[in-house]
């Protein structure tokens, strides 16, 4: 019996120790890493600053942390988001924006003439700019690349291998040979000066050049490695790619020929890969990673309120809304759509759902983007209102009304199913029974373009900074059957949205979306909820760092203080 | 036994023909186009109908099945609609993560669960027997998510013990050969970068490895209660053996295969449905590829990385087949 109960007591304290040199080698393994100033494990105030000593002494490296991976670092043929945020740092535009706005600087081109008629852009270019595999970069770069997405057949658009440009044909009205493309044709001049002869003018031109959609890619490196260059990014920008390991991590260094002279100023860049929110912010208070996106607005107060963590916040580039499909009854009347508007409370829903970060929202454009009209009054929230509306209307008793959510979480509304509860019991208010529908994403997106829906959730991300992108897809005539999924249609409306996007002069433009956006309040095509403001939160010693309301975070300039 | 092995093998063909067909029928009959999905909200109708014609989502399915197989059976797993990579290189590194993972998250299942098993059979209805079954009880139904999140906060951010997520310190990445990175790290004779590599592995070994291991712990509880009071240990205890050996040399081997049995399956289940763990932890794993390519409706890798799961399990069964003869010897095929 003594043996017995000996041989239990070993295997205990085996079992005991086992744990223990779990621990064990995890202690070890702190030292050993911290040798190499690579890892930093900020347990105690203390330990934290002879670990960042260590750092200063090595590489800056900054591990950005971030929900999903690319799709493909060919960023032309994708519009992922994850995909821009990389090579955003690995390749150039001819423009740019500024780093924390949409308005334009300058790029590969330092310098842009336009014709008095808006159908010539003469781009000059920066000379003795390199790509990352050395070749040289010119006017003749620029034209091969511009053709590659306008032209199917072009042997590098890789047709055949499943690549589309689908961003190309929407920025650029469609590809070579269709109609509406605005892009007749373009002229090297000289090699550090092209020319781009449009068709008719486009107002948003400069705005769609500097998106980074429109980057260059070494026209070798499309020679040498074809299709695969969704793998093999090569361009001029101010990091040059290392190692992709899917779903994981992508590892950037510092392109030491870059064009602008002390930059970029880290050593490497790593993109983290980490699909959990809460996980990815106990990356980053543990010290693993260096930056994390898509914070979740309910941890804001949290992050910045503690030491050693600040809270960047994105500019509104979004509008997220309740559509209603004013083709059907009752939501053709214009009385119930003001009415529903009324009866909605956006402010409860920013309080509620973003935790304050986001912007209620007036008009469909964000408040900081060109002809923004900040003289019409919200329509607030008004059940009274909403109520006299209903009986203007004929519809005092209410009716009942499907209100179709979205499946997924974007970055204009994190949480639609919330929404729709919120707005669900808003209506129930004034009356009105709303009854939800749920479909899959893509199904979704296709119903609502047919126009099965009555109300419905949905929203819109700007790319350009441009107002016609959110006028033109979501309001304008043209647009039903494909991104107008609330089938508005007035003709001085679509009148002045296709004058404003052939206006070069952009305060003349800013004028005609403001006169747009007066008809618009009136007619309440749809109820303009939220425009979000997205949560970045970094390490303090992250310097320099602006968050981009494109998410297309420039890096150049970040660096790791010591 | 060679004979049996290779007719078991060739058994897969059909097996693995079947799931190519059911999986194609599946992912086609489910709502979504990818075109639609991969654009999203902003897409134009014609940059929805230039995709599709690029993907080759416009021929009749019966095609685009005959042209799936035909490349299948040349050995290539196809292109992913979505990253417009070839699988058979994107989906390798894939499973040695996952396959990395498994092992360790087994080895803590079987090691804890079988001994606590035995100690509970043979302390039958003592205090440790009754604390290890509640405790295998908690484990089975524990929400892995649960499990997950409570090691994450406990161990990396409050006492900053263990990372937090990853395969790695992202900070110095290592230089992948076999992208089993304890293997690597070791084939580098990078000791400190092996010990780095297992300490990221232990959180998620352990919340992966409850439930095998509570499983498992009940399975050998039962099945040594049963060998225990048969005949031929009595004769062992009647030779004058000692408990130690009683157990660990005559009855543990007899009682091992239904154990055996449920280690292949929830290895099998680890493989290919570690989802929940893999997301948490930021694992780089199959069950997120697969994942992901539902997400996005990317046919070929939802079809392709099935497949592999499917033959992972197959092939898992057929080793513990052929474990059971060596166990065993009356055991013959």
């Amino acid at each position: 019996m003594k043996w017995k109960y000996s041989f239990l007591v070993t295997l205990m304290l085996a079992f005991v120790l086992f744990l223990a040199a779990c621990s064990g080698d995890g202690g070890a393994d702190t030292s050993s890493t911290e040798d190499e100033g690579s890892e930093t494990e900020n347990e105690e105030g203390a330990s934290e600053g002879s670990e960042g000593d260590t750092e200063s002494d090595e590489d800056q490296v900054l591990v950005f942390a971030r929900g999903g991976d690319s799709t493909s670092l060919d960023f032309a043929s994708n519009s992922d988001g994850e995909a821009s945020r990389v090579t955003k740092n690995i390749f150039d535009s001819l423009l740019d924006y500024e780093r924390d706005s949409f308005e334009v600087v300058p790029g590969l081109a330092h310098d842009w003439e336009v014709s008095d008629d808006g159908l010539n852009y003469t781009f000059f270019l920066e000379e003795g700019v390199t790509f990352h595999d050395g070749t040289e970069f010119n006017a003749e770069a620029v034209k091969v690349n511009f053709e590659r997405w306008a032209d199917p057949e072009h042997e590098y658009a890789f047709t055949d291998e499943g690549f589309a440009y689908p961003l190309y044909g929407t920025m650029f009205g469609g590809f070579k040979g269709d109609e509406g493309h605005i892009i007749e044709e373009i002229n090297v001049v000289g090699d550090y000066e092209i020319e781009f002869v449009l068709k008719e003018p486009q107002g948003s031109f400069l705005q769609n050049m500097a998106m980074h959609y429109f980057a260059i890619t070494s026209p070798a490196a499309l020679e040498e490695y074809g299709p695969d260059i969704v793998e093999n990014p090569v361009g001029t920008g101010p990091f040059q790619f290392v190692s992709w390991t899917k779903d994981d991590q992508i590892v950037l260094e510092k392109f030491e020929d870059y064009r602008k002279d002390g930059l970029p100023k880290l050593d490497q860049v790593i993109y983290e890969v980490i699909p959990e929110n809460s996980a990815r912010l106990i990356a980053l208070r543990s010290g693993e990673v260096d930056i994390i996106d898509d914070v979740n607005p309910d941890d804001a107060a949290g992050i910045e309120s503690e030491e050693g963590l600040e809270l960047h916040v994105r500019g509104e580039n979004n509008v997220g809304f309740l559509g209603m499909n004013n083709e059907k009854a009752p939501l053709d009347d214009k009385l119930v759509r003001q009415a529903i508007s009324y009866a909605v409370d956006s402010e409860s829903i920013v309080e509620a759902l973003y935790a304050g970060y986001a912007t209620p929202a007036v008009n469909l454009i964000p408040p900081n983007y060109l002809g923004y009209n900040d003289e019409l009054d919200p329509y607030g929230y008004d059940t009274d209102r909403a109520q006299e509306l209903l009986a203007e209307a004929g519809l005092e008793d209410g009716f009942e009304i499907d209100l179709w959510v979205m499946p997924v979480s974007r970055p204009y509304m994190p949480d639609p199913e919330t929404v729709a509860e919120i707005v669900q019991s808003n209506l129930a208010e004034v009356g009105i029974t709303a009854n939800i529908v749920r479909e899959e994403w893509a199904p979704y997106l296709e119903k609502t373009s047919q126009g099965e829906q009555e109300l419905f959730l949905l929203g819109w991300s700007g790319s350009n900074g441009d107002p016609d992108y959110f006028f033109g897809s979501l309001l304008h005539g043209d647009s039903i059957g494909g991104e107008n999924r609330s089938f508005y249609q007035n003709e001085e409306v679509d009148a002045l949205i296709d004058e404003a996007a052939q206006t070069i002069d952009q305060d003349e433009r800013a004028e005609l979306y403001k006169q747009a956006q007066e008809i618009i309040y009136e007619d309440v095509p749809v109820v303009n909820m939220v425009h979000s403001t997205p949560l970045v939160a970094a390490k303090s010693e992250v310097k320099n760092f602006i968050a981009h309301p494109s998410t297309s975070d420039p890096l150049e300039e970040v660096e790791i203080e010591n | 036994m060679t004979a049996y092995i290779m007719r078991r093998l060739l058994q897969l063909i059909p097996v693995l023909l079947g799931m190519t067909l059911i999986t194609f029928s599946i992912v086609h009959l489910i709502p979504g186009n990818p075109a639609q999905t991969i654009l999203g909200e902003t897409a134009t109708q014609e940059s929805i109908e230039t995709l599709e014609e690029n993907m080759g989502l416009n021929e009749p399915y019966i095609v685009q099945y005959g042209i799936y197989i035909t490349d299948l059976l040349q050995g290539d797993l196809g292109t992913s609609l979505r990253t417009k990579t070839d699988i058979t290189d994107e989906i390798w590194p894939h499973i040695a993560a996952t396959f990395e993972l498994t092992f360790f998250a087994m080895i803590f299942a079987i090691f804890i669960g079988v001994n606590a098993g035995i100690i509970s059979a043979w302390k039958q209805n003592s205090w440790f027997d009754f604390l290890a079954m509640m405790f295998a009880l908690v484990g089975v139904s524990m929400p892995v998510f649960w499990l997950a999140l409570m090691e994450q906060w406990v161990f990396a951010q409050e006492l900053g013990w263990l990372p937090a997520y990853g395969r790695e310190n992202s900070r110095d990445p290592i230089a992948p050969i076999t992208h089993f990175y304890v293997l690597d790290s070791l084939i580098h004779l990078d000791f400190p970068r092996a010990l780095t590599v297992l300490k990221h592995l232990i959180l998620p070994s352990i919340a992966l490895g409850t439930i095998p291991m509570a499983i498992i712990a009940r399975m050998t509880r039962s099945s040594m209660l049963e060998v225990m009071q048969s005949d031929y240990i009595r004769t062992v205890r009647a030779k004058g053996s000692g408990q130690f050996l009683v157990i660990y040399k005559h009855a543990l081997k007899n009682a091992t295969i239904p154990v055996l049995t449920v280690i292949g399956l929830q290895t099998g289940v680890l493989l290919g449905g570690a989802i929940l763990t893999e997301t948490i932890f930021s694992w780089p794993g199959i069950g997120r590829y697969v994942f992901e390519a539902i997400n996005y409706r990317d046919y070929p890798v939802i079809q392709s990385g099935i497949l592999v799961i499917a033959f992972l399990f197959v092939m898992i069964n057929l080793i513990v087949d052929i474990l059971y003869t060596y166990i065993d010897p009356r055991i013959k095929y």
